[in-house]
């Protein structure tokens, strides 16, 4: 308000917001301060960094030949497929093309394919490939031993690109599974570039509606931990084979983490 | 009956209307999505001739979704006005663009015209106009409405504060709230969307609200964005309900899909009115809606995003809304693929939204996988506010930390307010000023520790 004489003074080029303290209550970005009524630059430069991390999470590739390494080195077999989205461009306009297997892929499967397991985990890189790159392996070393002690089989691990959590529909059906687990990244927002989702599917098959599958998401350290995620997991597909159905019909009552029906949305409010 | 047009040697067919419109329509990832899409760029313009020639009652005898089969084409029909129609009765579609933008459509003309369109009309012509004619048509239009404030009068851009917290937790959102009111913000609505569903979260979230603006005087209204049905239950349980909300679509099948009917919202709408909550005005419900919603449920029967949107605000304006707003960007590349196709999907939906008269707003977002990012909200923002749009979404930062979205932050508000000079709603204004927020010219005063505000928080005062 008050004029200002050359040289200006810098501190005072920002209007300081006196309730910053509130800051502590909420991740929320307030209390920004303003120069004139607009961002100061300190923020405008940190919320860049923040969408420049959630555009990376979802363009750069999941890097399969190094994930498949580290599984391997921890006792697993895998399988890498690839959906029929061609690149990144379609994959997002064309999230029908994400759901099905490129043909030379299911060709693949239906040759890995023998009498069955219980359970198929299916890692795909989703909207997110950092969220994979960080969490599939420490996830599924959690839920290993808890798949032994329950006396669920596991089938191959099988590492999916350009893949729509529906993908695992096919992928289930090919291998004979009883369950699909679909890994996978979520959409990333500007504090969460990494969020690691799992969608639990019964008896697998194309054509599978949202609405028959368990969803537990926000899994990563941050938000829901390895561990917590993976008993959260293992007392679903315990329910789930009681009542012979994943879905709306199997609510969860495990303890206290977040589990909600996949396919809600905001304009589902 | 089919539709056909030719350019040089090229006839272009089109089996029905529907068809044409879609063929019609501005590129978008969506109606590709859905194989609806012109398939080459001369197709489109053929598709846009034959329009422009289609004189505008052809909309009223050939439904592009069945009277038999869906309620929101019977809305249509039977509450069309025909004596409203009249004065452009004879026009084309392509008349009808010319007419809209001369000087013989102004603010009182259009007004008296709304009724006698229907969402199909305002679509079609919208096909055939450029941003700059959905902008100038837009501004002519003027759609005021009130609860506990008045919106949209001429000059006037109110907000909508929305304090989202990932776990609705009360201080979170009380210190978004505050936030937001020190920037000015909360005009339109304080509108929160729940992370829970349950019952007695939201009450609290609605006690927490009207604490808030009864404690200050706060001539706004507040609402969390909770489905209808959970709406009812609240008002029956006697919490402090302003404004009911639900998200509606354009199709019988899409809005079912959402968990709701007309009748169902008919008895929304009748319990909020009976509330008699509002000091100024009995405009008591909000709705949200967004290109691509029918296609998502699968319940689009072959009618463009675009359209369908439209045929949401027959729903809409049967209920006289205090706010609509389109949430543009959030649905994703598979819709709206990039800044461009968003920027155009905001300014279809202001247009076709004011002109069958609704108090229109728009969440001007986007997300992170869309190919759009802040500059392309500047841009939208700036043209929107314009055109003279009600209402905009404001976040702190822009960054929405529930939806995982980013829209406008409570900066960009006072942007466009520098910018183009427009006021908040006339109560809220006088009060922001009594509260020493702003000055008598609407410009943020320089902090001060003795905002009456910051006693919600006394370790901040």
């Amino acid at each position: 308000m008050s004029a200002q004489r050359f040289p200006y003074d810098v501190k005072l080029l920002v209007t300081v917001d006196p309730w910053a303290e509130l800051a502590k209550h909420t991740a929320a970005r307030i209390a920004l301060g303003r120069c004139g009524g607009s961002l100061p630059t300190a923020e405008t430069l940190r919320f860049a960094l923040s969408h420049a991390q959630a555009r990376d999470a979802v363009h750069s590739p999941l890097d399969t030949v190094q994930l498949a390494a580290g599984l391997a080195e921890a006792g697993f077999s895998t399988v890498t497929v690839a959906s029929a989205a061609r690149d990144r461009t379609e994959y997002l306009q064309r999230p029908d093309y994400g759901r099905r297997l490129a043909s030379p892929s299911h060709v693949r499967l239906v040759a890995a394919a023998d009498k069955g397991a219980d359970v198929v985990l299916v890692i795909g890189d989703g909207l997110s490939s950092r969220a994979i790159a960080r969490h599939a392996l420490p996830f599924v070393l959690e839920l290993r031993p808890l798949l032994e002690h329950a006396g669920l089989t596991l089938g191959p691990l099988v590492l999916a690109t350009q893949a729509r959590v529906a993908l695992g529909d096919e992928v289930g059906e090919l291998l004979h599974a009883r369950f699909v687990v679909m890994l996978i990244g979520e959409r990333p927002g500007l504090s969460s570039p990494d969020s690691m989702g799992l969608y639990l599917t019964h008896a697998p098959r194309v054509g599978r509606m949202d609405a028959e599958r368990n969803c537990i998401s926000n899994v990563r350290p941050e938000g829901l931990p390895y561990r917590a995620a993976a008993h959260k997991l293992a007392w679903l597909l315990d329910a789930a084979g009681k009542l012979g159905a994943t879905g709306v019909g199997l609510k969860d009552e495990s303890d206290s983490a977040r589990l909600a029906t996949a396919g809600e949305g905001r304009l589902g409010g | 009956m089919a539709y056909t047009h030719t350019i040089g040697a090229r006839r272009y067919s089109f089996p029905d209307l529907k068809t044409v419109m879609a063929k019609a329509t501005p590129e978008r990832s969506g109606d590709r999505l859905a194989g609806l899409a012109a398939e080459s760029a001369e197709e489109r313009v053929a598709a846009r001739m034959l329009l422009a020639e289609l004189p505008l009652k052809t909309f009223l005898t050939e439904a592009l979704i069945p009277y038999e089969a869906d309620e929101v084409t019977r809305l249509i029909v039977d509450s069309h006005d025909a004596a409203a129609f009249a004065p452009v009765a004879h026009l084309t579609v392509g008349d009808f663009r010319n007419w809209l933008l001369s000087d013989a459509a102004d603010s009182a003309t259009l007004a008296a015209l709304a009724p006698g369109l229907t969402p199909e009309m305002a679509a079609a012509v919208s096909k055939l106009m450029r941003n700059q004619d959905l902008i100038l048509a837009a501004k002519k239009c003027r759609v005021v409405t009130a609860f506990r404030n008045t919106l949209g009068l001429p000059g006037r851009l109110a907000v909508r504060l929305q304090p989202n917290h990932p776990t609705d937790d009360a201080r979170g959102i009380a210190a978004s709230m505050l936030d937001g009111l020190l920037y000015g913000a909360g005009d339109a609505v304080i509108g929160i969307n729940p992370a829970s569903d349950n019952l007695s979260a939201i009450a609290d979230l609605l006690r927490l609200m009207d604490s808030v603006r009864e404690r200050f005087a706060i001539p706004t209204q507040s609402c969390v964005l909770t489905h209808v049905t959970n709406a009812l239950e609240l008002i029956g349980r006697g919490a402090p309900v302003d404004l009911v909300f639900q998200s509606v679509a354009g199709t019988e099948q899409a809005n079912a899909g959402f968990g709701v009917s007309l009748a169902l919202l008919d008895e929304a709408h009748q319990a909020a009115l009976a509330l008699k909550r509002g000091t100024l005005g009995d405009n008591v419900l909000y709705f949200e809606t967004g290109q691509g919603s029918a296609l998502s449920a699968n319940a689009h029967w072959g009618v463009d995003q675009q359209t369908c949107e439209a045929r949401a605000y027959a729903v809409a304006r049967r209920f006289r809304p205090l706010l609509v707003n389109t949430v543009v960007g959030f649905i994703g590349p598979e819709y709206l693929y990039d800044g461009k196709q968003i920027i155009r999907a905001g300014l279809e939906d202001h247009f076709c939204g004011k002109l069958l008269g609704l108090p229109m707003g728009c969440d001007i977002c986007y997300t992170n996988h869309a190919e759009a990012d802040q500059d392309d909200m500047d841009t939208l923002l700036t043209l929107l506010a314009a055109a003279g749009v009600n209402f905009i979404i404001s976040v702190p930062g822009a960054d929405d930390i529930m939806l995982n979205y980013q829209s406008t932050s409570f900066h960009d508000a006072l942007y466009v307010r520098e910018l183009l000079g427009l006021k908040r709603a006339p109560e809220f204004e006088a009060w922001l000023e009594s509260m020493r927020i702003t000055a008598g010219d609407g410009r943020l005063l320089p902090p001060s520790g003795e905002l009456p505000l910051l006693g919600l928080f006394p370790e901040a005062a």
